[in-house]
């Protein structure tokens, strides 16, 4: 039996590049830090004052009641959504064959905060009816399936920061599976709050370069020193390649593998053996029935963490061995920042673009590449890739030593 | 005092509109929350809540379900002014 081929027929995204995949893609081949000093009270009593807040806030992009029903991360999501279904020509689809994949690493963490000091201060009487729906991790899922009425299946996997990219991969199998046509998948975050980013500055995990918040986040470079939180989301439609074929539907590329493995090793910190992301890479490549000779681009996971960058650097060259001398790796953390359950979503959709007009994005603030980098990084300014047939990897990584790969083909 | 119920139904005309988005014209006395209005039962309670910070009234959870038009609404904040 033949397998179910799967493609991407729309993109969407909300990022701290920009309000949609064009000014995003555009930010990014130009280089453009998307990170901020942020503006509220509450970051001057955290260590780290800075983040990569979305560049068009979603009250330019929604109605004030619709807002205010939704917690952040769901208006990232919806935003994100309405864009990709667009993109993919708003199909006519069996919704009993239209699913929803779509993950959140923490969910509507800033809803539950600010209802919690509702309820401090004001008491239980006035803690809003809409704070579940607002706060469940499923919610921006729940809430995209619920516009679209898809009945195929609504799902929300929760890996940390590997969550996007699992969510897309979840899609992925439920197209090949033969449980849906179409999938709408990625991921979201909205945490930038005191609390969230006092927590994650508390495990030493975030930068505090402080007075330089556009040159923070710098995977790969000597001085690195720690992530930079970022929010907003990305949307890949997904379908069946047959389905998409018949429509006429514009197809950009093709999902062909994935590879999924965990650590157990440590609850937050690589295994610096990186032996995990290796069998992910493997697996992946074997799903997609491609070898390391085809792969000519990855979009790193790469967050500026001392150890994680160079423990996934290693990981990768042990997994594609010699063959990584002609993969472009970008790490695209650099501009946007770490969108945590976002972010393997978004960085796929820049995979998506990357393979269309055979352009790595660039990799910057990398002022002295840290020697112990053996992967062929993308540096300052976007490179070519060549032409014919090509692939490329997204991995991504999640707290709890969740590991997952995709692999995408050009068509 | 008594509230005069012109007044209420202002108000009320302004909580929906800001809870629900339902234009503040179509907001009438004849009109049913569920079924007229899309005023779905967590947006009721949001409704419920604002009426009571807004007029200064109690209104139990057992007599919300009796609320069914903006009238009857009206009709028991102004009974409970009295």
């Amino acid at each position: 039996m033949t397998r179910r081929r799967v493609v991407v027929t729309g993109l969407g995204a909300t990022t701290p590049l920009g309000g949609d995949v064009t000014s995003t893609w555009a930010g990014l081949l130009a280089g453009t830090s998307g990170v901020r000093s942020l503006t509220e009270d509450w970051a001057q009593t955290i260590p780290v004052t800075f983040a990569a807040r979305v560049a068009v806030e979603p009250s330019e992009q929604m109605e004030r009641v619709e807002l205010r029903r939704l917690d952040r991360s769901e208006q990232f999501g919806l935003i994100a959504s309405r864009e990709a279904w667009k993109d993919a020509g708003s199909p006519e689809v069996d919704k009993e064959r239209l699913g929803v994949v779509v993950a959140s690493g923490i969910g509507g963490v800033t809803t539950l905060l600010e209802q919690y000091d509702i309820l401090n201060s004001k008491g239980s009487r006035l803690v809003s009816p809409h704070t579940v729906p607002m706060l469940m991790p499923n919610g921006p899922a729940a809430n995209i399936g619920l516009e679209l009425q898809a009945q195929a299946g609504v799902h929300t996997p929760v890996s940390a920061c590997a969550s996007g990219a699992e969510a897309i991969g979840y899609a992925f199998d439920m197209i090949r599976n033969n449980r849906a046509d179409i999938v709408v998948s990625g991921g979201v975050e909205a945490a930038c709050h005191a609390l969230p980013m006092a927590a994650f500055a508390a495990m030493k995990a975030l930068s505090t370069r402080n007075d330089e918040p556009a040159r923070a986040s710098r995977p790969y470079d000597l001085n690195r020193d720690g992530f930079v939180l970022g929010e907003g989301g990305g949307i890949l439609v997904l379908e069946e390649y047959e389905h998409a074929k018949a429509r006429g539907a514009k197809i950009y590329c093709e999902i062909a593998g994935q590879g999924l493995s965990s650590d157990g090793y440590h609850i937050a910190a690589p295994d610096p053996s990186g032996a995990g992301v290796q069998r992910a890479v493997k697996f992946a490549l074997r799903d997609a029935e491609l070898t390391t000779a085809d792969i000519v681009h990855l979009n790193a996971h790469a967050t500026s963490t001392p150890a994680g960058d160079v423990a996934e650097a290693n990981a990768l060259r042990a997994a594609l061995g010699k063959d990584a001398d002609h993969v472009a790796v970008s790490a695209t953390k650099s501009m946007t920042g770490h969108l945590l359950g976002g972010a393997g979503a978004i960085e796929s959709v820049f995979i998506v673009k990357t393979l269309q007009d055979r352009m790595a994005p660039p990799t910057i603030n990398i002022e002295n590449l840290d020697p112990a980098v053996t992967v062929d990084v993308v540096r300052d300014k976007p490179r070519a890739l060549p032409a014919g047939d090509i692939a490329a990897l997204n991995d991504s990584f999640g707290f709890g030593g969740h590991n997952v790969v995709l692999v995408f083909k050009s068509i | 005092m008594a509230l005069a119920q012109a007044d209420v139904l202002a108000g009320l005309k302004e909580i929906v509109e800001e809870v629900a988005g339902i234009p503040a014209a179509t907001v009438e006395m004849d009109k049913n929350f569920t079924d007229d209005l899309d005023v779905d039962s967590l947006s009721m309670v949001e409704v419920v809540v604002a009426a009571e910070e807004r007029f200064g009234v109690k209104i139990p959870d057992d007599s919300v379900t009796d609320l069914v038009t903006v009238g009857d609404a009206v009709n028991f904040i102004v009974n409970a002014s009295k």
